[in-house]
């Protein structure tokens, strides 16, 4: 098993924290994991991205050119990215940025879709947004488990900063429900 | 001794490394994409009690490396392709002088001020000498986060053991990944290699001279003569390389740091189709792992070499010198922020 997930957004939607807590969730599950952030030239208010690769085998190159999950956070990563998915791919998209309803892009994918930044900031909090569209993903696929990804969470928030992971888990949560699941 | 699996980039690992292995001093000037290891310094020498310094400029930091190691200090510095242009005449007076020092050149794509993407494009750069005179530096290649780790320690024993700079060669995507890996003791100071050389006050001994000028006629000749003695040494005893599946291989591809892993996927690949593929990964860049070439090239008259680089054709250089046209040697690379993918190697491998 291979998985390889491009997750892209604006600089500031969490699309780097996502890709770590991932990254660190299959560590913990003893996979072989690869985390590669776009680097340098990235300007306020464009786009970052990050790639993960979680796999039992060792991996190649860091590197994604065919991705079989896209997370995406805003519409220019949307543009940017929707070309490297693979046929069947799952596409989870941030509505609250992303007005393509009904897409021809969407052909030939799985396409999930909701207003995570919306739902963050009924929560309360628009930056946890990304933990909520990381619900999404543990909620349509088997990579990762719940219990390693919140250990990861555990294991990365600063002792001074507790008072943050309760309200990240709580999106974690609220994304997991969106599908069903708890 | 913590075995704990933890992640973490490339440059922090280097940079990590380099603390464990005692080195104590650290001056850089900022350039992406080594970045994260000049920060990482920053904070980590204050817990050491080492030194760190933001130079003013990369010529400026190398000479500052320079001091330090003529003190007896374990120094590096670290900087990207265009910056590693600007610390050659420190490396040559480094070599000149025989001191020991380490330097990390995280490549990006050139030439001139070129992109921030990997590259493999400093080869020549790196195992030629890279600025003026005769000389050598030990060019190691590590191909994941935990040999990032694990080399700096190897760099900084072979630089004392052989009073020479031995340049760590890493590319941007290795810089910039994380991957799991262990940090655990690389307590190698404790085994203390001795330097009387060392400026360290000549209070009741005689006055060490550090020095890379010989004006008296027959000097200099001499000591070019000592170092090339001390290359030969070095490349009888010091080069290293990882091979795969070289016992039946018919193809062997060629390939070293962060291009040699998309090399082993593509071979894992192709062997579960039973395609006889086997790998070659030079790990010492300088000096170049020529024996197992001499030996492929002498035994198997129809082996076909393909040489993967980020690069267009610069360690190929190498592996043509050593099997001396015996064997075919083929090429596949991009540069200037084009990576080989698998694909494209698969194809290549097709048409030989």
């Amino acid at each position: 098993m291979t998985e390889e997930i491009i997750i892209a957004g604006a600089g500031g939607q969490g699309v780097m924290l996502l890709g770590k807590v991932l990254a660190q969730a299959g560590l913990i599950q003893g996979k072989y994991v690869t985390w590669l952030p776009s680097y340098g030239a990235e300007v306020r208010g464009g786009t970052a991205y990050c790639m993960v690769i979680v796999s039992d085998k060792q991996i190649g190159s860091p590197y994604i050119d065919k991705a079989d999950t896209l997370i995406i956070m805003n519409e220019p990563s949307f543009r940017k990215f929707y070309s490297y998915l693979k046929d069947n791919g799952l596409l989870i998209l941030n509505t609250s940025f992303i007005n393509l309803a009904e897409s021809q892009l969407y052909k030939r994918r799985r396409v999930v879709k909701h207003p995570f930044t919306d739902i963050a900031m009924q929560m309360g909090n628009a930056r946890v947004a990304n933990m909520i569209a990381l619900g999404g993903y543990l909620a349509q696929k088997d990579i990762v488990d719940q219990r390693s990804v919140i250990k990861a969470m555990e294991e990365m928030t600063l002792t001074d900063k507790r008072e943050l992971l309760e309200v990240n888990k709580q999106a974690l949560y609220t994304g997991l429900k969106l599908y069903g699941k708890s | 001794m913590m075995t704990k699996r933890i992640l973490m980039t490339g440059n922090e690992a280097i940079a990590e490394g380099a603390i464990q292995a005692g080195c104590r001093f650290y001056a850089g000037y900022p350039i992406t994409p080594q970045n994260e290891l000049t920060a990482y310094m920053a904070r980590r020498m204050l817990q050491v009690k080492g030194i760190f310094i933001q130079a003013e400029s990369e010529l400026s930091a190398i000479n500052m490396v320079f001091g330090a190691a003529a003190v007896g200090e374990r120094a590096m510095t670290s900087s990207s392709s265009p910056g590693m242009s600007l610390k050659q005449e420190g490396i040559s007076y480094l070599a000149g002088a025989e001191l020991p020092a380490v330097i990390v050149n995280i490549m990006r794509g050139g030439p001139g001020l070129g992109n921030i993407a990997p590259s493999q494009s400093d080869y020549f750069q790196a195992t030629r000498g890279g600025g003026h005179g005769d000389y050598r530096c030990i060019v190691l290649a590590p191909s994941c986060v935990q040999e990032a780790y694990n080399f700096m320690g190897v760099a900084f024993d072979l630089a004392d053991r052989y009073r020479i700079p031995v340049i760590v060669l890493g590319d941007g995507m290795l810089g910039q990944m994380m991957e799991p890996m262990v940090i655990h003791s690389l307590n190698r100071k404790a085994k203390g290699i001795e330097k009387p050389w060392a400026l360290t006050g000549c209070q009741a001994r005689k006055p060490n001279v550090i020095k890379s000028f010989y004006l008296k006629e027959g000097d200099l000749e001499k000591f070019n003569l000592k170092l090339q003695k001390k290359y030969r040494l070095i490349q009888q005893k010091e080069a290293c390389y990882e091979g795969l599946f070289l016992d039946d291989a018919k193809t062997i591809l060629v390939a070293y740091g962060t291009m040699a892993r998309i090399a082993k996927n593509v071979l894992y690949k192709l062997r579960e189709k039973k395609k006889k593929i086997g790998l070659v990964r030079p790990i010492t860049l300088w000096p170049f792992p020529k024996g197992i070439f001499q030996q492929l090239s002498v035994q198997r008259k129809r082996l076909v070499a393909l040489v993967i680089e980020m690069s267009y054709g610069q360690m190929l250089e190498d592996v043509k010198l050593c099997t001396d046209g015996k064997i075919k040697v083929e090429f596949c690379g991009r540069a200037g922020g084009g990576i080989p993918t698998e694909r494209e190697i698969i194809k290549k491998i097709a048409t030989l």
